[in-house]
Protein backbone atom coordinates (compact mmCIF):
# COMPACT_ATOMS: atom_id res chain seq x y z
CA UNK A 1 0.00 0.00 0.00
CA UNK A 2 1.51 3.07 -0.83
CA UNK A 3 1.92 6.34 1.88
CA UNK A 4 -0.87 8.97 1.81
CA UNK A 5 0.12 11.68 -0.53
CA UNK A 6 -3.80 13.36 -1.51
CA UNK A 7 -5.99 14.65 1.23
CA UNK A 8 -9.10 14.42 -1.01
CA UNK A 9 -8.28 10.57 -1.01
CA UNK A 10 -7.94 10.58 2.32
CA UNK A 11 -11.26 12.05 3.19
CA UNK A 12 -12.55 9.62 0.10
CA UNK A 13 -11.70 7.06 2.16
CA UNK A 14 -12.91 8.20 5.80
CA UNK A 15 -16.56 9.17 3.77
CA UNK A 16 -16.87 5.86 2.12
CA UNK A 17 -16.11 3.59 5.22
CA UNK A 18 -17.96 6.15 7.09
CA UNK A 19 -15.14 7.26 9.97
CA UNK A 20 -12.68 9.87 10.65
CA UNK A 21 -9.58 10.90 9.12
CA UNK A 22 -7.73 9.31 11.84
CA UNK A 23 -9.14 5.73 11.44
CA UNK A 24 -8.29 5.88 7.48
CA UNK A 25 -4.84 7.03 8.80
CA UNK A 26 -4.40 4.27 10.96
CA UNK A 27 -5.19 1.58 8.39
CA UNK A 28 -2.42 3.18 6.29
CA UNK A 29 -0.17 3.43 8.58
CA UNK A 30 -0.94 -0.43 9.57
CA UNK A 31 0.50 -1.37 5.65
CA UNK A 32 3.65 0.82 5.89
CA UNK A 33 4.57 0.35 8.96
CA UNK A 34 4.02 -3.04 9.20
CA UNK A 35 3.25 -3.14 13.10
CA UNK A 36 -0.17 -4.06 14.67
CA UNK A 37 -2.90 -1.38 15.82
CA UNK A 38 -2.03 -1.85 19.44
CA UNK A 39 1.55 -1.64 19.00
CA UNK A 40 1.63 1.69 16.46
CA UNK A 41 -1.29 3.05 19.11
CA UNK A 42 0.79 2.54 21.87
CA UNK A 43 3.45 4.33 20.51
CA UNK A 44 1.19 6.91 19.70
CA UNK A 45 0.27 7.43 23.23
CA UNK A 46 4.01 7.37 24.43
CA UNK A 47 4.29 10.33 22.20
CA UNK A 48 1.53 12.24 23.00
CA UNK A 49 2.71 11.77 26.86
CA UNK A 50 5.67 13.14 26.54
CA UNK A 51 4.44 16.24 24.41
CA UNK A 52 2.22 16.61 27.97
CA UNK A 53 5.03 16.27 29.85
CA UNK A 54 7.19 18.74 27.61
CA UNK A 55 3.52 21.72 27.89
CA UNK A 56 4.27 20.76 31.93
CA UNK A 57 7.76 21.44 32.68
CA UNK A 58 7.48 24.35 30.31
CA UNK A 59 4.54 25.71 32.68
CA UNK A 60 6.80 25.00 35.57
CA UNK A 61 9.64 27.05 34.42
CA UNK A 62 9.53 30.34 36.06
CA UNK A 63 13.41 31.88 35.39
CA UNK A 64 14.45 29.28 32.54
CA UNK A 65 16.59 30.88 29.71
CA UNK A 66 17.59 29.64 26.41
CA UNK A 67 21.45 28.39 25.40
CA UNK A 68 21.81 31.84 24.15
CA UNK A 69 20.25 33.64 26.59
CA UNK A 70 17.71 35.35 24.40
CA UNK A 71 14.48 34.25 25.33
CA UNK A 72 12.73 32.19 28.38
CA UNK A 73 10.28 32.83 31.05
CA UNK A 74 7.81 34.48 28.28
CA UNK A 75 5.08 31.05 29.28
CA UNK A 76 5.41 31.78 32.91
CA UNK A 77 4.43 35.66 31.61
CA UNK A 78 1.78 34.53 30.00
CA UNK A 79 0.83 32.31 32.23
CA UNK A 80 0.72 34.40 35.49
CA UNK A 81 -1.11 37.54 33.41
CA UNK A 82 -4.02 34.73 32.42
CA UNK A 83 -4.66 34.11 36.30
CA UNK A 84 -5.89 37.84 36.65
CA UNK A 85 -7.29 38.67 33.41
CA UNK A 86 -9.78 37.68 30.77
CA UNK A 87 -8.24 37.89 27.38
CA UNK A 88 -9.95 38.76 24.11
CA UNK A 89 -8.96 35.19 22.63
CA UNK A 90 -11.22 33.45 24.82
CA UNK A 91 -10.17 30.78 27.31
CA UNK A 92 -9.13 27.73 24.82
CA UNK A 93 -7.00 30.00 22.23
CA UNK A 94 -5.20 31.77 25.02
CA UNK A 95 -4.33 28.34 26.43
CA UNK A 96 -3.34 27.22 23.72
CA UNK A 97 -0.90 30.00 22.68
CA UNK A 98 0.21 29.36 26.62
CA UNK A 99 1.39 25.76 25.94
CA UNK A 100 2.85 26.34 22.49
CA UNK A 101 5.09 28.86 23.92
CA UNK A 102 5.72 26.28 27.11
CA UNK A 103 6.15 23.47 24.87
CA UNK A 104 9.15 25.83 22.43
CA UNK A 105 10.73 27.45 25.48
CA UNK A 106 11.54 23.85 26.57
CA UNK A 107 12.97 23.16 23.32
CA UNK A 108 15.52 25.83 23.24
CA UNK A 109 16.78 25.71 26.31
CA UNK A 110 17.68 22.05 25.55
CA UNK A 111 14.52 19.83 27.02
CA UNK A 112 12.98 17.20 26.02
CA UNK A 113 10.17 17.55 23.03
CA UNK A 114 8.30 15.85 20.59
CA UNK A 115 9.27 17.12 16.62
CA UNK A 116 5.61 17.66 14.95
CA UNK A 117 6.74 18.40 12.00
CA UNK A 118 10.25 20.05 13.43
CA UNK A 119 11.38 20.93 16.72
CA UNK A 120 11.04 24.35 15.77
CA UNK A 121 7.43 23.86 15.12
CA UNK A 122 7.10 21.56 18.05
CA UNK A 123 4.50 23.87 20.05
CA UNK A 124 1.40 24.28 18.05
CA UNK A 125 -0.16 21.36 18.02
CA UNK A 126 0.54 20.28 21.82
CA UNK A 127 -1.18 23.79 22.42
CA UNK A 128 -4.37 22.37 20.15
CA UNK A 129 -4.44 19.83 21.31
CA UNK A 130 -4.07 20.16 25.43
CA UNK A 131 -5.66 23.17 24.99
CA UNK A 132 -9.15 21.56 23.48
CA UNK A 133 -9.20 18.24 25.90
CA UNK A 134 -9.03 20.50 28.66
CA UNK A 135 -11.28 23.63 27.88
CA UNK A 136 -13.82 20.95 26.13
CA UNK A 137 -13.31 17.95 28.98
CA UNK A 138 -12.31 16.03 25.66
CA UNK A 139 -11.49 12.12 26.12
CA UNK A 140 -7.67 11.08 26.06
CA UNK A 141 -9.08 8.90 22.88
CA UNK A 142 -10.10 11.99 21.40
CA UNK A 143 -7.34 13.60 21.95
CA UNK A 144 -4.97 10.66 20.61
CA UNK A 145 -7.05 10.34 16.87
CA UNK A 146 -6.20 14.11 16.97
CA UNK A 147 -2.46 13.44 16.72
CA UNK A 148 -3.08 10.87 14.67
CA UNK A 149 -5.01 12.82 11.99
CA UNK A 150 -2.72 15.39 12.83
CA UNK A 151 0.56 12.82 12.00
CA UNK A 152 -1.43 12.72 8.35
CA UNK A 153 -1.74 15.63 7.20
CA UNK A 154 1.74 16.18 8.14
CA UNK A 155 3.11 12.80 6.10
CA UNK A 156 0.75 14.90 3.10
CA UNK A 157 2.22 17.95 3.51
CA UNK A 158 5.85 16.37 3.36
CA UNK A 159 5.04 14.22 0.03
CA UNK A 160 3.39 17.14 -1.95
CA UNK A 161 5.40 20.25 -0.17
CA UNK A 162 7.89 20.16 2.43
CA UNK A 163 8.78 20.48 6.07
CA UNK A 164 11.57 22.52 6.89
CA UNK A 165 12.47 26.30 6.88
CA UNK A 166 15.80 25.74 5.64
CA UNK A 167 13.52 24.33 2.26
CA UNK A 168 10.18 25.92 2.26
CA UNK A 169 10.34 28.70 4.90
CA UNK A 170 8.31 28.70 8.18
CA UNK A 171 5.20 28.30 6.61
CA UNK A 172 6.14 24.68 6.04
CA UNK A 173 7.09 23.98 9.63
CA UNK A 174 4.76 26.46 11.77
CA UNK A 175 2.87 26.78 8.64
CA UNK A 176 2.53 22.73 8.45
CA UNK A 177 2.35 22.43 12.56
CA UNK A 178 -0.92 24.97 12.26
CA UNK A 179 -2.75 23.01 9.57
CA UNK A 180 -2.11 19.50 11.11
CA UNK A 181 -3.52 21.03 14.44
CA UNK A 182 -6.45 22.52 12.59
CA UNK A 183 -7.52 19.33 10.91
CA UNK A 184 -7.34 17.36 14.33
CA UNK A 185 -9.24 20.69 16.36
CA UNK A 186 -11.92 19.91 13.86
CA UNK A 187 -12.00 16.60 14.54
CA UNK A 188 -11.85 15.90 18.01
CA UNK A 189 -15.15 18.44 17.71
CA UNK A 190 -16.82 16.49 15.64
CA UNK A 191 -16.61 17.53 12.69
CA UNK A 192 -16.22 15.71 9.45
CA UNK A 193 -13.46 14.71 6.90
CA UNK A 194 -14.09 17.13 5.28
CA UNK A 195 -14.46 19.95 7.67
CA UNK A 196 -11.27 18.72 9.09
CA UNK A 197 -9.44 19.17 5.19
CA UNK A 198 -10.83 22.70 4.66
CA UNK A 199 -9.55 23.69 7.81
CA UNK A 200 -6.13 23.06 7.25
CA UNK A 201 -6.77 24.70 3.65
CA UNK A 202 -7.95 27.50 5.28
CA UNK A 203 -4.74 27.70 7.35
CA UNK A 204 -1.92 27.71 5.07
CA UNK A 205 -4.28 29.97 3.23
CA UNK A 206 -3.23 32.29 6.10
CA UNK A 207 0.02 31.34 6.66
CA UNK A 208 1.74 31.43 2.93
CA UNK A 209 4.87 33.01 2.32
CA UNK A 210 6.17 32.79 6.24
CA UNK A 211 9.30 33.53 6.12
CA UNK A 212 12.10 31.63 7.78
CA UNK A 213 14.70 34.50 9.88
CA UNK A 214 16.04 33.40 13.01
CA UNK A 215 17.94 35.48 14.48
CA UNK A 216 21.73 34.16 14.49
CA UNK A 217 20.49 31.41 12.95
CA UNK A 218 18.52 29.90 16.26
CA UNK A 219 15.28 28.21 17.24
CA UNK A 220 14.24 31.33 19.33
CA UNK A 221 13.39 34.76 17.80
CA UNK A 222 10.71 34.39 16.25
CA UNK A 223 10.03 31.05 16.20
CA UNK A 224 8.97 30.35 19.70
CA UNK A 225 5.96 32.99 18.97
CA UNK A 226 5.04 32.08 16.22
CA UNK A 227 4.50 28.87 17.74
CA UNK A 228 1.95 31.24 19.58
CA UNK A 229 0.58 32.45 16.84
CA UNK A 230 0.07 29.31 15.01
CA UNK A 231 -1.42 27.34 17.45
CA UNK A 232 -4.14 30.05 17.58
CA UNK A 233 -4.26 30.17 13.57
CA UNK A 234 -5.32 26.65 13.80
CA UNK A 235 -8.11 27.22 15.88
CA UNK A 236 -9.76 30.37 13.83
CA UNK A 237 -9.80 27.90 10.81
CA UNK A 238 -11.18 25.59 12.83
CA UNK A 239 -14.21 27.58 14.15
CA UNK A 240 -14.64 29.19 10.19
CA UNK A 241 -14.79 25.29 8.86
CA UNK A 242 -16.95 23.41 11.42
CA UNK A 243 -19.40 26.78 10.50
CA UNK A 244 -19.22 24.81 7.05
CA UNK A 245 -17.16 28.02 5.54
CA UNK A 246 -14.90 25.82 2.85
CA UNK A 247 -11.79 26.71 0.77
CA UNK A 248 -12.67 27.53 -2.34
CA UNK A 249 -9.55 25.89 -3.77
CA UNK A 250 -8.95 22.68 -2.93
CA UNK A 251 -7.22 21.09 -0.06
CA UNK A 252 -4.73 19.43 -2.12
CA UNK A 253 -4.23 22.40 -4.60
CA UNK A 254 -3.55 24.64 -1.76
CA UNK A 255 -0.27 22.63 -0.11
CA UNK A 256 1.07 22.60 -3.46
CA UNK A 257 0.63 26.38 -3.63
CA UNK A 258 2.69 26.24 -0.14
CA UNK A 259 5.36 23.59 -1.79
CA UNK A 260 5.26 26.24 -4.77
CA UNK A 261 5.88 29.61 -2.27
CA UNK A 262 8.24 27.49 -0.52
CA UNK A 263 10.08 26.40 -3.26
CA UNK A 264 10.33 30.19 -5.26
CA UNK A 265 11.19 31.48 -1.84
CA UNK A 266 14.56 33.74 -2.04
CA UNK A 267 17.53 31.60 0.19
CA UNK A 268 17.61 34.47 2.43
CA UNK A 269 14.51 33.40 3.92
CA UNK A 270 15.32 29.70 4.41
CA UNK A 271 16.52 29.67 7.64
CA UNK A 272 19.92 31.01 6.55
CA UNK A 273 19.20 34.09 8.94
CA UNK A 274 20.52 36.37 5.82
CA UNK A 275 16.66 38.16 5.64
CA UNK A 276 13.94 39.29 7.72
CA UNK A 277 14.01 40.16 11.19
CA UNK A 278 17.52 37.77 11.25
CA UNK A 279 18.53 40.49 8.85
CA UNK A 280 16.91 43.61 11.19
CA UNK A 281 19.61 46.38 12.96
CA UNK A 282 18.94 44.27 16.22
CA UNK A 283 19.03 41.13 14.89
CA UNK A 284 22.45 41.03 13.13
CA UNK A 285 24.00 43.22 16.52
CA UNK A 286 22.64 39.77 18.56
CA UNK A 287 24.20 37.98 16.66
CA UNK A 288 27.48 39.69 16.62
CA UNK A 289 26.98 39.60 20.14
CA UNK A 290 26.68 35.94 20.42
CA UNK A 291 29.43 34.95 17.99
CA UNK A 292 32.28 36.96 19.73
CA UNK A 293 31.00 35.26 23.42
CA UNK A 294 30.99 31.85 22.13
CA UNK A 295 34.49 32.30 20.20
CA UNK A 296 35.81 33.95 23.87
CA UNK A 297 34.44 30.86 25.30
CA UNK B 1 12.47 16.85 8.51
CA UNK B 2 14.60 16.38 5.71
CA UNK B 3 14.11 15.78 1.70
CA UNK B 4 13.05 12.33 2.36
CA UNK B 5 9.55 11.91 1.72
CA UNK B 6 7.53 11.07 4.92
CA UNK B 7 5.82 7.32 5.17
CA UNK B 8 4.89 6.70 8.38
CA UNK B 9 2.67 9.05 11.09
CA UNK B 10 5.61 8.55 13.38
CA UNK B 11 7.99 10.43 10.78
CA UNK B 12 5.91 13.37 11.55
CA UNK B 13 4.94 13.05 15.17
CA UNK B 14 8.62 12.83 15.99
CA UNK B 15 11.36 12.68 16.75
CA UNK B 16 11.28 12.86 20.51
CA UNK B 17 14.24 14.78 21.17
CA UNK B 18 15.73 16.98 23.34
CA UNK B 19 15.55 20.51 21.58
CA UNK B 20 16.58 23.02 20.09
CA UNK B 21 17.26 22.12 16.45
CA UNK B 22 16.43 18.25 14.83
CA UNK B 23 19.35 19.00 12.54
CA UNK B 24 21.59 20.56 14.70
CA UNK B 25 20.91 18.34 17.70
CA UNK B 26 19.30 15.17 17.59
CA UNK B 27 21.48 15.27 14.15
CA UNK B 28 24.84 15.65 16.41
CA UNK B 29 23.97 12.94 18.89
CA UNK B 30 23.38 10.29 16.44
CA UNK B 31 26.67 11.09 14.07
CA UNK B 32 28.10 10.99 17.84
CA UNK B 33 26.60 7.19 18.29
CA UNK B 34 27.65 6.16 15.32
CA UNK B 35 31.08 7.44 16.16
CA UNK B 36 31.09 5.28 18.99
CA UNK B 37 29.70 2.13 16.97
CA UNK B 38 32.64 2.36 14.36
CA UNK B 39 35.20 2.81 16.81
CA UNK B 40 33.89 -0.23 19.35
CA UNK B 41 33.14 2.15 22.80
CA UNK B 42 33.59 4.79 24.10
CA UNK B 43 36.84 6.80 23.24
CA UNK B 44 39.47 7.96 25.73
CA UNK B 45 39.99 10.78 24.11
CA UNK B 46 38.30 13.11 20.85
CA UNK B 47 38.94 16.08 18.49
CA UNK B 48 35.64 17.42 17.27
CA UNK B 49 35.74 19.45 14.27
CA UNK B 50 32.56 21.59 13.11
CA UNK B 51 32.37 22.35 9.87
CA UNK B 52 29.80 25.53 8.63
CA UNK B 53 26.41 25.80 9.84
CA UNK B 54 27.79 23.44 12.83
CA UNK B 55 30.44 26.17 13.60
CA UNK B 56 28.65 28.87 13.15
CA UNK B 57 25.57 28.27 14.92
CA UNK B 58 26.32 25.05 16.74
CA UNK B 59 27.18 26.81 20.71
CA UNK B 60 23.49 28.49 20.46
CA UNK B 61 22.00 24.85 19.20
CA UNK B 62 24.20 22.74 21.46
CA UNK B 63 25.95 20.70 18.71
CA UNK B 64 29.29 20.11 20.71
CA UNK B 65 26.67 18.63 23.61
CA UNK B 66 25.09 16.81 21.53
CA UNK B 67 28.21 15.25 19.60
CA UNK B 68 29.29 14.44 23.00
CA UNK B 69 26.40 12.86 24.39
CA UNK B 70 26.27 10.64 21.32
CA UNK B 71 29.87 9.91 22.28
CA UNK B 72 29.07 8.74 25.37
CA UNK B 73 26.12 6.13 24.44
CA UNK B 74 22.95 8.53 25.38
CA UNK B 75 20.49 8.84 23.23
CA UNK B 76 18.38 11.96 21.23
CA UNK B 77 16.21 12.48 24.27
CA UNK B 78 18.41 11.83 27.30
CA UNK B 79 17.60 15.10 29.36
CA UNK B 80 21.17 14.60 30.14
CA UNK B 81 22.96 15.56 26.85
CA UNK B 82 22.55 19.49 28.01
CA UNK B 83 25.53 17.96 30.73
CA UNK B 84 27.45 15.90 28.52
CA UNK B 85 30.76 17.74 28.96
CA UNK B 86 30.92 17.04 32.76
CA UNK B 87 29.78 13.80 32.03
CA UNK B 88 32.98 13.00 30.34
CA UNK B 89 35.06 14.96 32.26
CA UNK B 90 33.28 12.16 34.66
CA UNK B 91 33.88 9.88 32.47
CA UNK B 92 37.43 10.34 31.30
CA UNK B 93 37.11 11.36 28.25
CA UNK B 94 39.34 14.12 26.67
CA UNK B 95 37.25 16.31 24.53
CA UNK B 96 38.65 19.38 22.32
CA UNK B 97 36.94 21.24 19.85
CA UNK B 98 37.86 22.74 16.50
CA UNK B 99 36.09 24.62 13.78
CA UNK B 100 37.40 23.29 10.25
CA UNK B 101 36.63 23.65 6.63
CA UNK B 102 35.84 20.02 4.86
CA UNK B 103 35.78 21.93 1.42
CA UNK B 104 32.82 23.15 -0.95
CA UNK B 105 31.18 19.76 -1.39
CA UNK B 106 30.87 19.22 2.45
CA UNK B 107 26.80 19.57 3.47
CA UNK B 108 26.60 22.54 5.63
CA UNK B 109 26.00 20.46 9.40
CA UNK B 110 29.25 18.47 8.67
CA UNK B 111 31.87 17.33 11.28
CA UNK B 112 35.02 15.41 11.28
CA UNK B 113 35.88 13.05 14.48
CA UNK B 114 39.10 11.57 15.84
CA UNK B 115 38.41 9.17 18.42
CA UNK B 116 41.39 7.30 20.43
CA UNK B 117 40.99 4.32 22.14
CA UNK B 118 43.66 2.09 23.96
CA UNK B 119 46.02 1.97 20.74
CA UNK B 120 43.33 2.80 18.03
CA UNK B 121 42.78 5.78 16.74
CA UNK B 122 39.88 5.80 13.99
CA UNK B 123 38.21 8.65 12.12
CA UNK B 124 35.19 9.44 10.63
CA UNK B 125 33.30 12.56 8.80
CA UNK B 126 29.50 12.98 8.93
CA UNK B 127 26.80 15.13 8.36
CA UNK B 128 23.47 15.98 9.79
CA UNK B 129 20.43 15.99 6.93
CA UNK B 130 17.54 17.58 8.08
CA UNK B 131 14.85 16.11 10.78
CA UNK B 132 17.58 14.53 12.76
CA UNK B 133 19.00 12.39 9.98
CA UNK B 134 22.66 12.07 9.32
CA UNK B 135 25.18 10.64 6.66
CA UNK B 136 28.02 9.08 7.17
CA UNK B 137 31.20 9.89 4.53
CA UNK B 138 34.15 8.72 5.59
CA UNK B 139 35.19 6.15 8.02
CA UNK B 140 39.77 6.60 8.45
CA UNK B 141 40.28 6.64 4.98
CA UNK B 142 37.53 4.77 3.08
CA UNK B 143 34.74 6.56 1.48
CA UNK B 144 31.50 5.29 2.61
CA UNK B 145 27.41 6.37 2.20
CA UNK B 146 25.29 4.99 5.05
CA UNK B 147 22.69 6.49 7.12
CA UNK B 148 22.09 4.18 10.14
CA UNK B 149 18.58 3.82 9.26
CA UNK B 150 19.12 0.20 8.61
CA UNK B 151 20.82 -2.12 11.03
CA UNK B 152 24.93 -1.35 9.17
CA UNK B 153 28.00 -3.82 9.11
CA UNK B 154 31.18 -2.52 8.53
CA UNK B 155 33.55 -4.94 7.44
CA UNK B 156 37.37 -4.19 6.64
CA UNK B 157 39.58 -6.87 4.97
CA UNK B 158 41.65 -8.17 2.67
CA UNK B 159 40.55 -6.69 -0.47
CA UNK B 160 40.59 -10.40 -2.16
CA UNK B 161 38.58 -12.00 -4.72
CA UNK B 162 35.32 -14.21 -2.75
CA UNK B 163 35.39 -12.72 0.15
CA UNK B 164 31.76 -10.52 -0.60
CA UNK B 165 30.64 -14.28 -1.58
CA UNK B 166 31.81 -15.15 1.51
CA UNK B 167 29.99 -12.33 3.38
CA UNK B 168 26.51 -12.39 2.00
CA UNK B 169 26.35 -16.29 1.93
CA UNK B 170 26.81 -15.76 5.83
CA UNK B 171 23.93 -13.19 6.09
CA UNK B 172 21.86 -15.38 4.04
CA UNK B 173 22.53 -18.42 5.98
CA UNK B 174 21.21 -16.28 8.62
CA UNK B 175 17.92 -14.95 7.13
CA UNK B 176 19.44 -11.80 7.27
CA UNK B 177 18.23 -9.81 4.13
CA UNK B 178 20.60 -6.80 2.69
CA UNK B 179 19.03 -3.84 2.13
CA UNK B 180 22.20 -2.09 0.49
CA UNK B 181 25.64 -3.25 -0.02
CA UNK B 182 28.83 -1.46 -1.35
CA UNK B 183 32.58 -1.58 -1.54
CA UNK B 184 35.40 0.88 -1.11
CA UNK B 185 38.97 0.29 -1.09
CA UNK B 186 42.48 1.67 -0.52
CA UNK B 187 44.21 0.27 -3.45
CA UNK B 188 44.31 -2.94 -5.29
CA UNK B 189 45.27 -5.87 -3.06
CA UNK B 190 45.18 -3.70 -0.34
CA UNK B 191 42.24 -3.55 2.42
CA UNK B 192 38.57 -2.91 1.48
CA UNK B 193 35.48 -1.58 3.59
CA UNK B 194 31.99 -3.50 3.12
CA UNK B 195 29.28 -1.45 4.31
CA UNK B 196 26.25 -3.81 4.84
CA UNK B 197 22.56 -2.16 5.78
CA UNK B 198 20.04 -4.73 6.21
CA UNK B 199 16.49 -4.79 6.60
CA UNK B 200 16.63 -7.62 10.06
CA UNK B 201 18.82 -6.65 13.23
CA UNK B 202 21.96 -8.63 13.48
CA UNK B 203 22.30 -10.69 15.84
CA UNK B 204 25.52 -10.91 17.79
CA UNK B 205 26.63 -14.35 16.96
CA UNK B 206 26.78 -13.18 12.94
CA UNK B 207 28.89 -10.48 14.00
CA UNK B 208 31.00 -12.68 15.85
CA UNK B 209 31.27 -15.32 13.30
CA UNK B 210 31.89 -12.22 10.29
CA UNK B 211 35.09 -11.78 12.80
CA UNK B 212 36.62 -15.46 12.60
CA UNK B 213 37.01 -15.12 8.62
CA UNK B 214 41.02 -14.67 8.42
CA UNK B 215 40.86 -11.65 5.97
CA UNK B 216 38.43 -10.09 8.09
CA UNK B 217 40.37 -7.54 9.94
CA UNK B 218 37.56 -5.59 11.82
CA UNK B 219 33.50 -5.64 11.98
CA UNK B 220 31.63 -2.99 13.28
CA UNK B 221 27.54 -3.41 14.21
CA UNK B 222 25.62 -0.01 14.10
CA UNK B 223 22.06 -0.50 15.63
CA UNK B 224 19.11 1.26 13.30
CA UNK B 225 18.17 4.69 14.72
CA UNK B 226 15.78 3.82 16.97
CA UNK B 227 13.64 6.40 19.49
CA UNK B 228 10.74 5.73 21.46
Amino acid sequence: MKPLTSIAELVQQAEAQGCGLHEAALQVELQVNGQSREAVLAQMQQRLDVMRDSVVRGLAVRQGRSLSGMTGGDAARLGAWLEGHTPTTGAIVSRAMLYAIAVNEVNAAMGCIVAAPTAGASGALPGVLFSLQEGLGLSEETVLHGLITAGAVGVIIGWRAMLSGAEGGCQAEVGAGAAMAAAAAVEMQGGTPRQAAHALAITFKNMLGLVCDPVAGLVEVPCILRNASGAAQALVAADLALAGIESLIPPDEVIDAMGQVGRLLDVRFKETAQGGIAASPTGRRLAAQLRSEWNSS
Amino acid sequence: MSNARPTSLFDIIGPVMVGPSSSHTAGAVRLGQIARAILGGQPEAVLVELHGSFALTGQGHGTDRAVVAGLLGLTTYDARIRDSLSLAEQAGMEVRFAATDLGPGAPPNSLRLTMHKGDSECRMVGSSVGGGLVLISTVDDYEVDFSGAFHTLLIVSQDRPGTINAVTNWLAAHQINVAFFSVSREERGGNSIMVIETDDPIPPAVTEGLASFPWVHWVRHIQRITEI
